[in-house]
């Protein structure tokens, strides 16, 4: 069969002849090809724990950024209510970054968990054909002459073979996929580190060029819409026409009160009150030394 | 007759539906060497399905080699195209 199946059958099937001629006496066949088998068994469990472990990063990481989210709002809404615009909108452009993150990072959690459900059947389905196996093994060793062995040997080998060579590629496929993400993470890692979310009452004084990124990388509607939407919330005109309405909006939701907001607690020390935050200016920032 | 779909395993199909297969498999081809990515994709989502919907799944515990392998489900375009050329998808 030409095509993408024929081409693929030649693969493997060369990669199974390879194992085989490994040994040339049957029963020596039988144990080396026994002894590969345990051997990836253990890969697979070594793969599937890989697997579990960059998704717990992740998700560990998706915490922290949840946390980030409703802090930057807190402390949006504080600046808003304080009268400070543009923090306010600095706040807002944070969040707006930390929530595209969230969402890339939902998906790649969803996918590390596929990948992880796959490899574990594969894991099970590996450890029964090597049962399969080993009890043949036996049977050929006791029942058959040199000749016949040989035979039988080569059916069982190439059936097992074939779901190495499986187990292979699908473990290779999971930690390629899993080795992308481990990068993607750690880009992130050095952007939390540059303070792109970090609290805006920690910041120093070289943030105006993160400020001016993050302009850039954040969708400025999206940031207008939150800023007349928290106006609306908080009874104040402006923003767009949506903004007049004042306290048409959801009044129940979250009531910005004034001072520190529980966003606070997190941080090394309480955040002082609004109206000290002064918005991003070279030597003007409390965090400066 | 058994048809493996890699990293997935092995269905047991019959032989009057390998005409069928055989045809998908070639449209599969055509696509990927005219780049069409998103063609392929469609046509490669068929084969597998093929597959799995007219195939019977082979018990675990069974010890067969296969009489077609296909590439794993998630095949993308450039892996196809790779699969033709050189060392194709396996390592080693």
């Amino acid at each position: 069969m030409p095509g993408l199946s024929g081409r693929m059958s030649t693969v493997v099937k060369s990669k199974i002849s390879k194992l085989l001629d490994k040994a040339e006496d049957p029963s020596e066949t039988l144990e080396y090809s026994y002894q590969k088998q345990m051997e990836l068994l253990q890969n697979v469990k070594k793969g599937i724990a890989d697997v579990v472990t960059s998704k717990k990063r992740l998700q560990l990481q998706e915490q922290k950024l949840q946390q980030q989210v409703v802090k930057l709002d807190t402390q949006a809404r504080q600046a808003l209510a304080g009268g400070n615009e543009e923090l306010a909108r600095t706040a807002l452009e944070r969040k707006n970054v930390a929530q595209t993150e969230l969402q890339s990072l939902d998906a790649q959690i969803a996918e590390l968990e596929q990948q992880q459900e796959q490899l574990t059947a594969s894991e099970q389905k590996l450890r029964a054909k090597i049962e399969q196996f080993r009890s043949k093994k036996e049977v050929i060793k006791a029942q058959y002459s040199a000749a016949e062995a040989q035979v039988k040997i080569g059916e069982a080998a190439t059936g097992v073979g074939e779901e190495m060579a499986d187990v292979g590629l699908a473990m290779q496929r999971a930690l390629d996929k899993t080795e992308n993400m481990r990068s993607r993470a750690s880009a992130m890692q050095e952007l939390e580190a540059s303070g792109t979310f970090d609290d805006l009452t920690t910041l120093g004084p070289g943030e105006d060029d993160i400020d001016r990124q993050l302009r850039q990388l954040s969708s400025g509607s999206q940031v207008d819409d939150d800023l007349s939407k928290m106006k609306a919330e908080l009874g104040m005109p402006g923003g767009d026409g949506q903004g007049e309405l004042g306290a048409g909006s959801e009044p129940s939701e979250d009531p910005a009160a004034p001072g520190p907001g529980p966003g606070a607690t997190s941080a090394p020390d309480p955040a002082p009150p609004v109206s000290d935050l002064e918005p991003p200016a070279p030597g003007a920032g409390q965090g400066a030394p | 007759m058994i048809v493996r779909i890699a990293t997935e395993g092995q269905y047991d199909v019959a032989e009057g539906d390998v005409a069928a297969l055989n045809e998908l498999d070639n449209a599969a081809v055509a696509a990927c060497e005219a780049g069409d990515g998103s063609a392929f994709a469609a046509v490669y989502a068929q084969l597998v399905e093929f597959v799995r919907s007219n195939g019977h799944k082979v018990d675990d515990d069974e010890l067969h080699g296969s009489d077609i392998i296909l590439p794993p489900p998630d095949l993308s375009v450039e892996e196809a195209r790779k699969a033709f050329q050189g060392e194709g998808l396996i390592p080693g």
